[in-house]
């Protein structure tokens, strides 16, 4: 085995005005990758909410017109969070589309999402598509948790103004 | 301490990126130059509303324009695609997070479903 490496990186895209899709390779078989995503067991260990935020219930019924409900609570204060939707499409091991409201909707509407997976030797690469109701409302979503990033950028533009004078 | 001109560059520079429309079009120069009516196609937007957009973007030094025979292509600056990669930065970090815990789920399945090489072939895999 060869030591640990760092991981691949998330390539992130916008397809449309709508669309946002995110892009990574997973060094497993499809059939794993795809058990990983869909079965409560799994997801429930890595679908995590930020830090401090465990994943208390996952429940997952992977057929056309099934639900899923994913609820996540803040250990710190026990604040929940909850989102879930109807799944559309099942094509075991390749595909799945989804529809995805949160409990308490920080972006408004519905989202489509839409998982694929394609195996060479061994690796899978796993894309999630999400299409949002608006191109501001997929705006929001990117920009959650900016906050921090507009500190960070700051910072940085700072950096690089000061660096100039 | 920034001084008031580097100030009203910041500020410049984040009204610039208030906008949706206008930081779509920095994502989308950040993957190569392009002219008004490149940028205008895919917004569905008319040149003269995307061309103030520009202008906005150029005065907040986020892009600028180059000169070429017949064409005027528009460039994003090196400090606008510093935040451009700033702001997909915390949806980065969630999933990243997310992925490499993915990671290891995936090799903890690994170690439960395959036998090791140097184990025998005597691992009975019938099941009804």
């Amino acid at each position: 085995m060869t030591p640990e490496t760092s991981s691949p990186r998330i390539t992130i895209t916008t397809p449309s005005d709508r669309e946002l899709r995110w892009v990574r390779s997973f060094r497993a078989p499809i059939s794993r990758v795809f058990a990983a995503i869909t079965e409560p067991e799994y997801v429930k260990r890595w679908l995590l909410g930020p830090e401090g935020w465990s994943m208390p219930a996952c429940e997952i019924d992977l057929r056309p017109g099934g639900r899923y409900r994913y609820v996540w609570r803040r250990d710190r204060d026990g604040k929940q969070m909850g989102m879930g939707g109807v799944f559309q499409e099942v094509s075991s091991p390749s595909r799945v589309t989804f529809t995805e409201t949160f409990d308490e909707a920080w972006y408004s509407g519905h989202a489509v999402g839409r998982y694929e997976l394609h195996e060479e030797r061994g690796v899978t690469v796993f894309v999630q598509t999400m299409q949002y109701e608006s191109s501001a409302v997929r705006d929001e979503v990117l920009r959650s948790g900016l906050e921090d990033g507009i500190v960070k950028s700051h910072q940085r533009l700072d950096a690089l103004l000061l660096d100039e004078n | 301490m920034a001084s008031v001109s580097d100030q009203a560059q910041l500020d410049a520079l984040f009204g610039a990126l208030a906008d949706p429309t206008r930081r779509a079009i920095l994502a989308q120069l950040a993957g190569g130059e392009a002219t008004v009516s490149e940028l205008a196609e895919p917004y569905g937007l008319s040149q003269p509303t995307i061309s103030k957009h520009l202008k906005v973007l150029e005065t907040a030094g986020l892009i600028s324009t180059g000169r070429d025979a017949t064409r005027r292509p528009r460039r994003i600056e090196a400090n606008a695609l510093a935040l451009a990669e700033g702001w997909f930065e915390p949806f980065r970090a969630l999933w990243n997070a997310r992925y490499k815990a993915l990671d290891s789920v995936l090799e903890e399945m690994d170690a439960a479903q395959a036998p090791q090489p140097p184990r025998p072939l005597s691992k009975r895999r019938r099941k009804r």
